[in-house]
Parts: C-alpha cells; structure tokens; sequence
C-alpha cells in the first residue's frame, strides 16, 4: 500500500496570508499584530491539507493533537467537531494558536511542505478556538471524583496543561500562583500584540469551568513549601511548573545604571501591569528615544517591538552571533523588521555608559565574527580585539535568557537540582528525585518554548495519575 | 480557598502616617521579623512592598504602618476598617538574622520605627538586651512609643525639630550611647528608615567599626525575584533586595547607586500624584 492508491487531492502550494496590522501603524499600538483568519479563508486552509496517510504533522506536536482529524473538521465546516478533537489534547488552543513555533513543529513534518508552503496547522488551531471562545466554550466533560489532590504551583503553561488534564481525570487541583493573576509568562512575558491578554483569561477561565482552584498571590517557598502541602495540607502529588523567572545580567559595568532593564521587568510593567497604560494604570514604565535590547531571541523580539509601542524613536537588536542564529522564531524576526527594529548582529555590549546622575547615555560594545561550531552546533562568535565602538543609547534591555527561580527548589527537601538550579526530572514522566513531585516545563528544561511546557504538563499528568491509582 | 484582605482596623497616627491589621493568615502564619508583603489596591493598581510591623498567627493578621508618599500610599491611606485591599502577598524576602548577639542597638527613623518593632522584640526574646532610638521629623510623626518601650530595655527619642523629647537626629543620640557605653559592649546596630537616615547611621557606626544591618526598600515589582528591578550593589556584588534582602550589612551598600536607583521613576510617580489629585481646585483627591 502507497499513498499514490488514495485519491489524489488537488495541491495548493500557497499558504493563505495570515491578515495582520500594516506594520506602521501597529508599530505604535498594543492591538494585536496578525488579525486571524475570516472563515472561508480557514477552510480554504484547512482543505490544503492532503490528508496523507503518515500524517507526519502529528509527531511534531508536543500535545499529540490529531491534527489532520481536525483540519477535516474545519474542510467540513464543522467547527464545533473540530475545537473539540483540539481539545481533546491541547487546553490551550487560543494561546498555541498564536505563539507556537509551527514552522519548527507540526508544520515543519507536513507532506505538502516538501515541496510547497506547509499547510497553516496554528492558524487554522486558532481560528476555531477564536471561533468558540466568541460563541462560547462548552465545558468538557469531567470524570467522576477520584478523592485525590493535586497541587500545581505555578499557573503558566505547563501547570495550566497538568492542571487541566488532571481535572478531566477526576482528580481535584489547586494551582498555586505567585503573581495577582494566572497566567504566567503568558500574562508577564509575551505582550498583548501577540497574545490577548483577554484571551489568556479566557482559557483560565475554562479551566476553572473544569473545577481548578486557583490561589493567586501564594508564593510556594515562603507562605508555604511542597512538602507542607504534602503532609499537611491534604495534598496527594504536586506537579512543580515554576519556570524560568530569574533574569540572567551579563555581569558588566554600568549594568544597574537608571534605564536598565531585564527583559523581565520591562516587559511585567508593559504587559502584566500595563505600564503602556499609564498614569490611568499606576505602574510607569519609561522609555527612552534610542533603545539596546541585547540577546536575539523571542523574548527580545517581544522586547524590541514593545520598545517601539512604548514611543522610542530607534529600537536596536544587539545580538553576537549573526543573522541566521537568532534563535528567535523566523516570523518574530520579520515582524520586528517590518515595525522598524534595527539589528547590529556580531556585537557584543562590555560596558554600559551613565552620566553623572546614573543614567544611561550609551552602550560600548565589541565586534565578532563566527568561528567552529560549538556544543549547540552553532558557529561560536569570537571578538575581535580592537573592535569596541560605543553607539548613543538612553534605555537599555538584557533579554540574555533567565534560569529557574529558586524559591521553590531550594525550600524543598530531596529535590535533586542540576548545576544549573533546574529541577532534575524524567522527561517522559516528569517524575523528580521526591517521590510525589513532579515536575516539567522551563524550571526542568531551562527556557524553551510555551508547548514544549504544555507537552511537560501533559506528561506529567499522564504519570501523576498513574500513580495516584497506584497510591492506596 | 480564596482569601480576602480585609482591613480590620485602622488607626491614624498622623494625617499622613496610617495603621491597618489586616486579614492574611496564609501570610501570617509564617512570616517573621524583618520580612515584607507586596500588595494592590484595585485592578489598575502597582505593586508596592511594605515590611511587616507586626503580626497575629492566631487571628492571621498583618500590620502594616505606611507613610503617604505616593498615589497608592494616598489611596490606600483613604481606604478605612471593612475595606478590602485587592492583593496581599507574603511573606516575601529573608528574615532578620536573630540570635543572642549580646546588646543591640535597635534605630528606627520616621515609618520605618515599624519594621524595627517586631526584629527587636524577636532580639529581646532571644535574650539580648535591646537599646531602642526612635526619630522623626517632628511630634507628629512620631508612633509606637509605647511598643517600643515594651521590648526596649532602654528607650530613646529624638525629633528634628525639637517638637518632643529632645532636638537632634538619631545618629546624636547613637553616638552618645557608643560613647557612654563603649563600642565593645555593642554587639550589632539594626538601623531602619528613610535611606538619608540609614545611610547616616552606617557612616556613624563605620567611623566607630559597629556591625550595622540595615532593611532596604527598594521599588520592586514583583517580589520574587523575577524582575530585578529591585538590585543594588552589596561590597560590590549585585544582589536583590526581594529575594536576597532585604536586610544587608550597611557598610557593604552602595548608597549612590540605590538612591538613583529609587529616584528612576520620581517624574512619573509626581504625574501619577497630580493626576489622582481633583481637578476642580478644591485640594481633595480624586
């Protein structure tokens, strides 16, 4: 049996543009940049696909959704069926829709991508959850009470995923969150012109109709600690999805000059305080006319792109590998281009200037150029001496990644760490050294991706409630 | 289980200078001297830190004694007994180091006499003997005299102005202590206030070699370590007061760099006042 024996279906090669903001005007305003697709536009979408028998799209989702069940649905104009068959394993689609790196995922595996576009899987994934959550979401159904409880501290991705799938099961979950509001790094971290923070709240919300509880403002590792949780409070497992909250500073002079920010903090007083909104907000964030966001990947294209919504007239990308290294995604690197961000790739900042009231007035950096490949398998920059030229800048931004906030490790005993403080885990089960903690997402991984998280929740819950069925 | 921040009292020591207790056993439960909360008055509120000034396990209360200095202070300090204040997170940073240490000298200037109450009593009952100097601009400001004399084997007070006890700062006071008992006998002085006055303290007690620990506030978001927007240089390294304060030997601060560091936002917290302020001209809030 060979694919060539199914009927051929026609082949498409284009993708259907995603609409989206001209970039000029979205350059200056919080709306969000790609606009989603109309309905006709998603079908017609969805009926590129060829149906091919291997649908290898499906090894690429770390959710294992069954994409090509779904985007039948949608050739067929069931919407209602379609959101459904997501649903069945993704309990974010609005938010995976939007920030999923597609290209590097499902879409990367498609059949029809070999030789032509890959078929637009997110953008359809988002046009039916956009679909339901305007009719509005049915509930699915829940399991009957199994009796146990399951605590998940940290309410981003892969605690939204575990808690979910937990809840379905039948078990009863209580999501501990630091910050006032659920969410996340997908309330703190990535801004409102990529993902709504309305659509965020949204999907809380429906994991609350599956009966989650969650309680913000409840730091785990100082109000209280996993191992109170488990003896104490009534808890059976607790699943650890605390993240990667620490910002990394590069450890040079002039680093806690007035105007330096951490990725972190610049983009919790845009997004999750809506700095952009001040004074009727009460959170300030201050920008100034000529921004440095240092580092290349997502979180500095998010940085970069607020930088010129918040009223800078020049926003920069100071990288110190070259172009084809970012690790930002593709799209995130154009969509920073066309709102005008700069980039001055193979430099590294080794100074930051302030003038005699400790504000920032300029950034001394060094020139590189790429030699061998390293252990990452990309080409390693070396500075070339002699090189430092310092550019005028008045706001600058580390965006050089984070590491896993330690409250929570270090307040729990036996909980075995790797050199760099994450959480050692099984990464198909999630299962840590302490038997009933588990653990995934970025505080296991180190930074990475919003469904990679998920997948690590999802596993997760898998394991959990195995062994709460084992548990007497 | 959801909770409820409900001020359950409120006292006002002066037009600017306000007590709450507030309801937050989960906070209350744990917390110990020197820690601090973060909290949110309304949905478009910021995030401010204040250190605890006491606390309740049994009734799972918190006070706090807070100054208006700011749009969120002012608010706050309208808000009365029966309100509920929107978030209340805590307990949040590293307690004071207390053990018996021999005889401390406990500092307390203008709101920050608050945080000092609960250390030096914890310093008493681990069988120091606490010296207590507290200061303020004027009478008016002055508070918990009475607190403190409780857990101060000797009490001190001191206004700017001359208004009440006696004219003169609290490093006069501090140096006449150092210098009627010997600086051998003191074993460490906690020094909490305006960073003018924690700032004067550890060039007092540097010049005469006494350990000082200070309590840092700094404008932080979060609290948890996740911004850093709260750092400063401690004997030259980077630390956050959220997570590794926020109480550092003072000799170690960088005093500079924390003062700009909490003036970086000064413009807009000024347009955040005016803009609360009514606009009809009668001098009222909004």
């Amino acid at each position: 049996m060979t694919e060539n024996k199914k009927p051929k279906k026609e082949i498409i090669p284009v993708k259907n543009p995603m609409p989206a903001q001209d970039a000029q005007e979205r350059a200056r305003n919080f709306n969000e940049v790609a606009l989603g697709y109309a309905e006709e536009i998603a079908v017609a979408e969805a009926k590129r696909c060829l149906d091919c028998k291997k649908q290898p799209c499906r090894q690429g989702c770390p959710v294992e959704v069954d994409i090509p069940a779904f985007l039948n649905l949608v050739a067929e104009r069931d919407f209602d069926g379609a959101i459904k068959k997501i649903k069945e394993k993704n309990a974010l689609p609005a938010v995976c829709g939007r920030v999923c790196p597609q290209e590097s995922q499902c879409e990367s595996y498609c059949t029809l991508g070999k030789k032509h576009d890959p078929v637009g899987v997110g953008r359809v994934e988002r046009f039916c959850a956009d679909w339901e959550l305007q009719k509005g979401v049915i509930t699915p159904s829940v399991e009957g009470s199994t009796g146990k409880n399951v605590a998940v501290i940290g309410s981003g991705p892969a605690g939204l995923t575990c808690a979910a799938d937990l809840a379905k099961k039948g078990h009863k979950v209580t999501i501990f969150e630091a910050l006032h509001v659920a969410g996340g790094v997908l309330m703190y971290g990535i801004p409102e012109f990529r993902l709504p923070k309305d659509v965020v709240q949204a999907e809380v919300e429906n994991l609350k109709q599956l009966g989650v509880d969650i309680e913000v403002n409840s730091v785990v590792g100082k109000a209280t600690t996993v191992d109170e949780l488990l003896e104490e409070e009534g808890f059976d497992a607790v699943f650890i999805g605390t993240g990667a909250g620490l910002p990394y500073f590069m450890k040079i002079p002039g680093e806690n000059a007035c105007g330096v920010y951490s990725a972190n903090e610049f983009l919790t007083r845009t997004n999750l305080m809506k700095g952009y909104k001040f004074p009727d907000w009460d959170t300030p964030i201050k920008i100034g006319s000529k921004v440095a966001v240092i580092g290349g990947g997502n979180v500095a294209m998010d940085a970069a792109r607020t930088a010129l919504r918040l009223g800078a007239a020049e926003s920069w990308i100071i990288y110190r590998r070259s172009k084809e290294e970012l690790p930002a995604r593709a799209e995130e690197v154009e969509h920073a281009e066309e709102e005008g961000v700069k980039f001055d790739l193979l430099r590294s900042p080794v100074e930051i200037i302030a003038d005699d009231n400790g504000w920032v007035t300029g950034l001394k950096c060094i020139k590189y150029e790429l030699g061998e490949p390293d252990d990452s398998g990309r080409r390693r920059p070396v500075a070339i001496k002699g090189s430092e030229y310092t550019m005028d800048m008045d706001t600058v931004v580390i965006a050089i990644g984070q590491g896993p906030n330690p409250l929570v490790p270090r307040t729990t005993k036996g909980l075995e760490l790797n050199k760099k403080g994450n959480i050692t885990a099984d990464l198909e089960t999630g299962a840590t050294s302490k038997p009933g903690v588990y653990a995934g997402g970025d505080v296991v991984t180190g930074a990475a991706t919003v469904i990679l998280a998920m997948g690590a929740g999802r596993k997760a819950a898998n394991a959990i409630h195995e062994y709460l069925g084992s548990k007497k | 289980m959801f909770f409820m921040f409900k001020i359950l009292q409120k006292r006002v020591f002066s037009p600017i200078i306000k007590e709450f207790v507030v309801e937050a056993p989960r906070v209350a439960k744990k917390c110990e001297p020197g820690q601090f909360v973060i909290l949110r008055i309304h949905e478009e509120g910021e995030r401010i830190p204040l250190t605890i000034a006491d606390f309740d396990r049994e009734k799972g209360t918190i006070t706090i004694v807070f100054q208006e200095v700011g749009k969120t202070t002012m608010q706050l300090g309208a808000m009365e007994a029966g309100d509920y204040i929107k978030d209340f997170v805590g307990p949040l940073g590293e307690p004071s180091h207390i053990e018996n240490f021999g005889t401390v000298v406990c500092v307390g200037g203008g709101v920050g006499i608050a945080p000092v109450h609960p250390i030096a009593r914890a310093l008493k009952e681990a069988g120091n003997e606490v010296i207590g100097i507290i200061g303020s601009r004027n009478k008016e400001l002055l508070f918990w005299e009475d607190k403190m004399r409780e857990v101060c084997s000797e009490l001190y007070v001191t206004t700017d102005d001359g208004s009440y006890v006696r004219q003169g700062f609290v490093t006069d006071v501090l140096k006449e202590i150092v210098a009627d008992r010997g600086k051998e006998n003191i074993a460490l002085v906690l020094a909490i206030g305006p960073q003018p006055m924690m700032k004067a303290t550890c060039g007092t007690t540097k010049e005469l070699g006494l350990k000082t620990v200070v309590s840092l506030n700094s404008v932080m978001v979060d609290g948890t370590g996740m911004c850093g927007c709260c750092r400063v240089s401690i004997g030259g390294e980077t630390k956050f007061v959220c997570v590794d304060g926020p109480e550092f030997d003072g000799h170690d601060v960088d005093w500079a760099e924390l003062t700009r560091r909490g003036s970086i936002f000064k413009q807009e917290e000024q347009r955040a006042i005016e803009n609360h302020k009514c606009q009809c001209g009668c001098g009222g809030d909004k």
